[in-house]
């Protein structure tokens, strides 16, 4: 065993619950950013010269492969051109090969200089489109480092034993990669509870802890760590006694979700009778079954951007119904939300070599792309309304920012119909069509956007992000992302409140319905449905088995009254404290 | 720096709406190579060698910037009309 003394604990945010024990796996490459720097004897100048040479050839011969695999109409291929022109430009190529020479340095660390003088250079632009071309340059000089290194890019499909991954960040795209069965827990430096990899984590119920800062410079691949997604930390190294200790508690664990998942199917029902349908959130087909064992009443939500991702076109018409089929099928006669793409389309699929926003939190995605693309939407609609033959399907729109957009939804919908009708395909046109409310614009005129749909359903991630200036991902501004702030409280009622004056439902789906301490808040406000993570369903409904909803509505005045979050969540403690802590497990 | 020769300078203005980004500059950049002297992109008193993309970008000509196609041997006049011709129409973009 190894000596006690080498262990270590590091601190994060516990996004995914769950415990694990394994080996690391580290998926970075940034450890070429420290390119050494060594002499270059005179009669080996040239040898080294050639070594670049090389090096760029091998990119270029990537690069030509990734271009010969791509559809031509796809603008991604245009930018790989450009990146394979970059390799070889006179700013980047031939003062690389003079640095060498004038001044006998090796390759890696002429290519180093090189590069950050240009990046200087773009820093001073004032056009932020401009300053972002510095991206590509890095991205060009970055092949070649990797090929001169000789450190290759990790291919994370390539993985073949159960590990715990160890990164920087993960984009979508790179977690859609992964062989998930082979990941037993994730770890990364950067990123929020309500991150990418959080969500990806706590889909698959396993433990992630993230915003670490410098995971990947405290762990090496292969070390032994425990990952302690209840508390936020990861153990590397761990002495004897700390295996034992937390051999007990992933059993502990283990048994706790047992037994929560064993009373999860009955419904969950308020002590003076009120039912309230606790739904899951969906990403991947295979999640379905997860989401029944944990008793879900139906999908709230089932994002359907995974297909899009890690691909050179866009998937077709056929391809989409069949995986929408498959999760209505088994779901029948229980709702499922199918929500139309919420990303930009373009950048899904040539997602590392997106370069055209600064701001793509405010910038072309979701409804705003998908009216821009008609055709990319048309197939979607129409993939959804025939899978609506199959089973109970309601529509949801992300993103409607204003009543324009919601009535050339619809109107799309129809046309999609109409074309069904035409090819004599069975579909399905009477199903209930929905908003998502996550835009402050969209909360504002509520009563507005009422008028053409049946169901509000309220995306509390992005709505928090957008009302209070909060980049979830960011752990600098992470804390201050906070569901009980008076403002987003307020927004909520009014939603809930134009909702049944025009008489529609409104649901949740964001992170903020599968929290058990802020249900109370929630059957106040009035929410018709509730839509969360499936492992997070039998834990709300338990906790709404508990409440009482005429309590909770006159919790609420009381709730309006405070000022800040800090004394909301106060107030909730001190009214509902002893119904939640027999619900919170994580001490 | 400035060639007063006629023939030799062209101006022009970026029309396409994202500037000369490193595709458009990419473009120009594959004609520029083609010639048998040197050709520049001049924007107020900067310059940079129309062969290289990352010369160009470091001019950070955004839309509406006026720039001047310089080539240094008259042979190379078609190449001049050519990148006047891609930047004039907004790359085809």
């Amino acid at each position: 065993m190894e000596e006690e003394t080498k262990q270590k604990i590091i601190k994060g945010i516990n996004a995914s619950p769950g415990i694990c024990i394994g080996k690391a796996y580290l998926v970075d490459s940034e450890g070429v950013q420290v390119a050494p720097k060594y002499r270059i004897r005179a009669d080996d100048l040239s040898n080294e010269i050639k070594r670049f040479k090389a090096a760029v050839k091998k990119a270029r011969d990537e690069l030509h492969k990734i271009v010969e695999k791509s559809p031509e109409e796809l603008q991604n291929a245009h930018i790989l051109e450009t990146h394979i022109a970059l390799l070889k430009d006179k700013m980047l190529y031939g003062r690389t090969i003079e640095t060498v020479k004038q001044e006998r340095v090796n390759a890696e660390w002429a290519l180093k200089k090189v590069v950050s003088k240009l990046i200087e250079v773009f820093q001073t632009m004032t056009d932020p489109y401009l300053k972002e071309r510095s991206a590509d340059v890095v991205q060009v000089a970055d092949s070649i480092m990797h090929n001169l290194v000789g450190t290759k890019k990790v291919d994370i499909a390539a993985i073949d034993k159960r590990v715990i991954l160890v990164a920087h960040d993960l984009t979508p795209a790179e977690t859609s990669q992964i062989n998930l069965e082979r990941v037993m827990g994730f770890i990364t430096d950067r990123g929020g509870k309500a991150s990418h990899t959080g969500i990806i984590a706590r889909s698959l119920e396993i433990p992630a802890v993230v915003g670490l800062k410098n995971a990947t410079a405290s762990i090496r691949s292969d070390d032994l760590i425990i990952v302690d997604g209840n508390r936020g930390r990861v153990i590397i190294h761990p002495a004897e006694k700390t295996l034992i200790r937390y051999e007990e508690r992933k059993i502990d664990y283990e048994n706790y979700k047992a037994v929560i998942t064993r009373e999860s199917k009955a419904p969950a029902e308020s002590t003076d009778g009120v039912r309230l349908a606790v739904m899951g959130n969906i990403e991947l087909p295979e999640e379905v079954f997860a989401l029944i064992n944990y008793g879900g009443d139906g999908i709230g939500l089932y994002r359907t951007e995974f297909q899009y991702f890690n691909r050179a076109d866009f998937p077709d018409e056929d391809e989409l119904f069949d995986k929408y089929k498959d999760v209505v099928e088994v779901m029948n006669p229980k709702p499922v939300t199918i929500r139309t793409l919420d990303i930009n389309g373009d950048k899904a699929l040539t997602n590392q070599f997106s370069f055209e926003e600064t701001n793509p939190a405010l910038g072309l995605r979701a409804i705003r792309y998908c009216l821009k693309k008609p055709q990319v939407f048309k197939d979607q609609l129409r993939a959804i309304l025939r899978a609506a033959a199959f089973g109970k399907v309601r529509i949801l729109f992300p993103m409607i920012s204003t009543f324009f957009e919601i009535r050339e939804a619809r109107r799309m919908l129809d046309e999609a119909a109409e074309s069904l009708e035409k090819d004599g395909l069975p579909y399905n046109r009477e199903i209930e069509i929905g908003a998502m409310i996550e835009v402050p614009s969209a909360v504002i005129m509520a009563d507005v956007l009422a008028e053409k749909v049946d169901f509000f359903s309220i995306g509390t991630n992005d709505l928090i992000q957008y009302a209070l200036a909060i980049d979830r991902g960011n752990e600098q501004v992470a804390h201050l992302f906070q569901p009980l702030d008076p403002a987003i409280i307020r927004m909520l009622k009014h939603v809930a409140d134009v909702a049944r004056e025009k008489d529609i439902k409104v649901f949740m789906c964001g992170e903020m319905a599968g929290t058990p301490h802020h249900i109370p808040l929630l059957l106040g406000i009035g929410m018709d449905e509730l839509s969360m993570n499936p492992q997070t369903i039998p834990d709300i409904k338990r906790v709404i088995r508990s409440l009482n909803v005429e309590d909770a509505r006159s919790f609420m005045k009381e709730v309006l009254k405070q000022t800040t979050a800090k004394s909301t969540f106060e107030l909730i403690k001190e009214t509902y404290g002893s119904i939640l802590s027999q619900q919170l497990y994580s001490g | 720096m400035t060639n007063s020769e006629p023939g030799l300078s062209r101006e022009v203005a970026i029309v396409n709406e994202l500037g000369l980004h490193a595709r458009s500059a990419a473009k120009i950049a594959a004609i520029a190579i083609r010639s048998t002297a040197s050709v520049w992109i001049q924007k107020g008193d900067l310059q940079a060698d129309a062969s290289s993309i990352v010369d160009i970008l470091t001019l950070a000509c955004e839309k509406g910037t006026k720039i001047t196609i310089r080539i240094e041997n008259k042979a190379d006049s078609n190449i001049l009309e050519a990148i006047t011709e891609l930047v004039e129409g907004g790359f085809g973009e």
